[in-house]
């Protein structure tokens, strides 16, 4: 059975969805739209995992998929709860504004 | 009783830990009990060893409580160890006998001083180290008790450290010992090479057997036996005060008085008299040396007698004299008369001694004072100080049959019967300067009309008896001892102490002396008391003080020349301490403190400003260390692919 679909185009729309995050991550200012940015370029390293892992026929790489999940959901509801902390007590979540630990 | 003999240094140091330990403020009785019991002990304890060894058939008696070298360095060995044998037999009494009258003496002329219990302790302290020196089987233990005496020795010059100039005749004191200490020490290190043993025992009896031993290798250009021997003597310039090391001890005179009785008159300053004559086999295998020491012997002893002249400081007259006689000793030693020197390093001890205590008494009634031109006519008001006094300088001026005579002949007879006439006639010379200023230091402080402040007068009493009674029995020593070394085959002390002196295998026996002692001695008695009489015409009368200025100022340039102690210190001043504190300067200010802090204080600022530039790249934004963050993932990935 061959794929319907080339291996080098879920590596293209993976490495578009990375780029998208990176840029995103970059330039936003509001943490919730940065975290947003973080999970793309999660899912876009997700994506390449599971097209390799049918490329080559070894279920690995899906696993590992799982695993990215999970752990990106944890860290989705710590950063969560984290942005939640730091509005209630300065009213805004606009990281430039957030810079306690400057020199 | 012998096997007690390592009871007889520790019992004073015992003493001294003992004084440092009572808490709190003891009372002086206690401090007393324990610092002159300590002491006592000991003498009690070093008559019986004394009283044993006499009676025993061993010429030598050896101890040894720890071979510390036995199992690291097999080859090297120093053992700690006692000796006793005839020479330090005389030295442990003398040291003994002398240290326990001067300790109850100070009982009296410390009782109204502040640190009365540090006086002691430190006292006690030096009798340790002193009888370590002594009873030492090697040079090694000698060496520590040599240390030892130095630094009590320099504790108790400053012990008025609340005045400016007792502090800094410690440290010069101290500072000038090195020297010679360290030329000891090139010593033992050249013994140590050659013999792997510093052992007395050991070192003598090879070099006895095999004189080429030392006179075969050669060190610096010089036999080995010169080089030690040059060495050691160098040593012994520190330590007892010969020229050119000898400027400290008259500035040793800034400690309490009795302390210049015992440590600066009596015991510490001939512990070089006592190395040389204890090492007397590798003297006699070099003779170039042993000439050095007589010579440097005679010219200090006339060098420092014309200095005693002009003095006006009764101590400062007795420790010109001290340096003098000191001087007489290493001529003895030089010229081979080892049992001479010991000789009158003992009857030394006694009158000398006896002179500084005699001193102390006076100085204690006139309330500090030291001036001899604010003394005179003190006879009525000290009559047993006075007489005392006089007995001592009876003894120091060579008058018979006190002990001074003898031992003194018996230098001057050394020095003619080995032809060396011009060392006799300096030595001879010395006798007459010696009786002279002995004699105007009597005249000034005990004859005359009282010349001090109507206070002093008022002031003016005899000693407590546990000073006089220290006195009178000094007195009755500085006249017996002497009888000890009648001239002639019967001498005792000389017969006492043949076996110390060893014949080198090869070297001739020495001549038995031909000339006639009882001439000599004639010529000595004579000059002596021509010199007392003409001290007598000059400072004697009523108005002695006025008669002497008038009398020394017929020569004004001698007398300020001998005033100002030939500039000595000047001089010195000027070539030795004036560069060294230049050069000290320059490597505080230019090496330590410019290049040494600089690199520091270089490295540091480069630090700092490092930091305040870098600081600025903590923003405390996040994002922009997520920039940072892509950038260098950015990097590491192109690093991959290149």
């Amino acid at each position: 059975m061959t794929p319907a679909v080339p291996v080098s185009w879920y590596l293209l729309l993976a490495a578009t969805l990375f780029a998208i995050g990176v840029v995103g991550a970059l330039t936003r200012r509001n943490g919730i739209s940065i975290f947003l940015s973080i999970e793309l370029m999660l899912n876009a390293a997700n994506l390449t995992l599971i097209a390799y892992s049918r490329m080559l026929d070894v279920h690995t790489g899906q696993l590992v998929v799982f695993f990215v999940l999970a752990v990106a959901a944890a860290e989705a509801a710590v950063g969560l709860a984290l942005f939640i902390a730091v509005f209630r007590q300065r009213h805004t979540i606009d990281l430039n504004r957030i810079n306690l630990m400057r020199w | 009783m012998l096997d007690l003999l390592w009871l007889i240094p520790i019992l004073p140091f015992a003493g001294a830990v003992l004084n440092a330990c009572l808490g709190g403020k003891p009372p002086k009785a206690l401090v007393t009990i324990v610092n002159v019991g300590a002491p006592l002990l000991s003498l009690l304890l070093a008559l019986g060893c004394l009283w044993e060894y006499g009676h025993g058939t061993t010429q030598v008696i050896e101890r040894t409580y720890y071979a510390w070298t036995a199992g690291a360095l097999p080859s090297l060995q120093i053992d700690a160890g006692f000796r006793l044998d005839q020479l330090s037999a005389i030295m442990l009494f003398v040291v003994t006998f002398v240290g326990f009258l001067i300790h109850v003496y100070s009982v009296g002329y410390m009782a109204h001083e502040e640190g009365y219990r540090r006086y002691f302790a430190y006292l006690n302290l030096f009798m340790a180290a002193m009888l370590l020196l002594i009873l030492g089987s090697n040079y090694l233990i000698m060496f520590v008790g040599w240390e030892g005496v130095g630094l009590c020795s320099y504790l108790l010059i400053g012990f008025y450290y609340d005045q400016e100039f007792p502090p800094y005749a410690g440290k010069k004191a101290f500072i000038v010992n090195r020297v010679g200490d360290f030329a000891f020490l090139l010593g033992m290190f050249a013994l140590i090479a050659h013999f792997k043993t510093l052992d007395y025992t050991r070192i003598f009896d090879a070099i006895q057997k095999q004189p080429s031993l030392v006179t075969g290798p050669t060190v610096a250009g010089i036999t080995l036996a010169s080089f030690v021997a040059l060495c050691f003597f160098v040593g012994a310039m520190g330590k007892s005060a010969q020229i050119p090391l000898y400027v400290w001890l008259p500035d040793a005179m800034a400690g309490p008085t009795p302390v210049s009785a015992l440590i600066h008159a009596a015991t510490m300053v001939t512990a070089g008299v006592y190395m040389v004559v204890r090492t007397n086999v590798i003297y006699q295998l070099a003779p170039g040396v042993s000439q050095f020491v007589a010579v440097i012997g005679a010219v200090t002893a006339i060098f420092a007698a014309t200095i005693g002249l002009a003095q006006t400081d009764i101590k400062k007259v007795l420790a010109y004299s001290t340096v003098s006689q000191l001087g007489y000793m290493f001529l003895a030693a030089g010229l081979g008369a080892y049992s001479a020197a010991i000789f009158h390093l003992g009857t030394h001890a006694f009158f000398k001694a006896l002179l500084f205590l005699g001193s102390g008494s006076v100085i204690h009634a006139m309330g500090g004072e030291q001036d001899m031109r604010q003394m005179g006519g003190l006879r009525k008001a000290l009559p047993q100080t006075f007489r005392t006094f006089v007995v001592g300088a009876l003894a120091i001026a060579g008058i018979f049959p006190f002990a001074g005579f003898f031992s003194k002949d018996e230098i001057l007879h050394a020095a003619a019967a080995n032809g060396q006439w011009v060392l006799y006639a300096v030595g001879l010379i010395t006798a007459a300067l010696t009786a002279f200023y002995m004699f105007r230091a009597v005249f000034l402080t005990f004859w005359g009309k009282f010349r001090g402040t109507h206070e002093q007068e008022h002031h003016l009493h005899e000693s407590p008896p546990s000073m006089t009674i220290p006195l009178w029995i000094l007195a009755v020593g500085a006249l017996t001892t002497g009888w000890l070394g009648l001239p002639g085959k019967s001498n005792w002390i000389h017969n006492f102490l043949a076996p110390v002196i060893l014949h080198p295998a090869g070297l001739p026996e020495p001549a038995e002396h031909e000339l006639s002692a009882i001439a000599l001695g004639l010529i000595a008695f004579a000059v002596a008391v021509a010199a007392i009489w003409y001290a007598w015409t000059v400072y004697g009368k009523d108005n002695g003080l006025e008669r002497g200025k008038e009398w020394a100022t017929r020569s004004p340039v001698l007398h300020n020349l001998l005033v100002h102690k030939y500039y000595v210190d000047e001089i010195y001043d000027t070539v030795i301490v004036r560069p060294l504190a230049l050069l000290s300067t320059f490597f505080w200010k230019g090496v330590d403190m410019l290049l040494i802090d600089g690199a520091i204080h270089t490295g540091a600022a480069t630090t700092e400003v490092a930091g305040e530039v870098g600081r600025f790249s903590t923003t405390g934004n996040v994002r922009n260390y997520a920039l940072y963050f892509f950038l260098g993932v950015l990097l590491l990935f192109l690093w991959l692919i290149y």
